[in-house]
């Protein structure tokens, strides 16, 4: 069952991304810059918590689960003095963007651009 | 009074003539799209919860799990991206597969790959930020300013600093 309430609300993050995309004449960075901020506002007042309970990886996998990741790690932190509320955050996603950084460069340095099919 | 006529009907036709090319503009597919987004971005998100489960089965805590998947994603996308296939992928699943960490992880390598003639310092190493510069920057301050009003709300409701 968790993997069904994963799939949804994964599904329909992703669908809201898309009508932005569609509707409106946001660019694709201009969205993922919205989602990020908006999972990490909401997670401020605590509301995005209850939709990571209920949806685990469906909540934390897209990109408002990246900002509610840094939000949260902020406010974990914010209980451990000032210098963690300010690094807190990008403590709590540092796997991630580490990773994303590194191996992308590797990536990126091995291999050379190709045309889109 | 001849000259408001001669606008009128020109008005009038350029109406009509809007009504007859609306006939043949596709419509964008709105729901197409959505449901196309909808099936990825679900599937992607029930892979990492699988993975999550797999890799906490050896033993790993809930947390050290969700990062293990999240990189795992992250590494697949790249690779993907650096093969030429992510874009197939997109094409097709659009926001599916843009929203969840793998879209983030793609717009790191894609424009670094094709800035590569300028060099491995101001091509790759430049540009691998180009998209995802924005996202690690606005997340990241709005991260800050939520953990100092945090901090200072901890002081006012007399927590120890």
């Amino acid at each position: 069952m968790d993997y069904v309430y994963s799939f949804i609300t994964g599904g329909l993050i992703c669908v809201i991304g898309q009508i932005l995309m569609d509707a409106t004449k946001l660019t694709a960075p201009r969205v993922l810059v919205i989602l990020v901020v908006a999972g990490a506002l909401l997670q401020a007042f605590n509301l995005y918590e209850p939709i990571v309970e209920f949806a685990s990886t469906g909540a934390r996998v897209p990109l408002p689960g990246f900002g509610y990741n840094l939000a949260k790690g902020a406010m974990e932190g914010a209980s451990g003095g000032f210098l963690e509320a300010v690094t807190g955050g990008v403590k709590a996603a540092s796997g991630g963007i580490t990773v994303a950084i590194a191996w992308g460069y590797i990536i990126a340095l091995t291999f050379s651009p190709k045309s889109v099919r | 009074m001849a000259d408001t006529k001669e606008k009128q009907q020109k008005k009038e036709v350029a109406k009509a003539y809007e009504k007859y090319a609306r006939k043949f503009t596709p419509k964008p597919k709105y729901f197409m799209n959505s449901l196309k987004a909808f099936i990825t971005g679900g599937m992607i998100c029930a892979a990492a919860l699988l993975l999550e489960n797999i890799i906490s089965g050896y033993g790993a805590d809930d947390k050290t799990a969700g990062t293990y998947s999240v990189i795992v994603l992250v590494m697949l996308a790249q690779l993907l991206t650096g093969l030429g296939w992510f874009d197939t992928i997109g094409k097709f699943a659009g926001a599916g597969v843009i929203v969840p960490i793998t879209g983030f992880a793609n717009s790191m390598v894609a424009p670094a790959i094709e800035y590569k003639k300028e060099g491995i310092v101001l091509g790759v190493g430049a540009k691998l930020f180009s998209l995802a510069g924005p996202v690690l920057v606005s997340g990241i301050t709005v991260s800050m300013i939520i953990g100092i009003i945090y901090w200072i709300m901890g002081i006012a409701g007399g927590q120890h600093v």
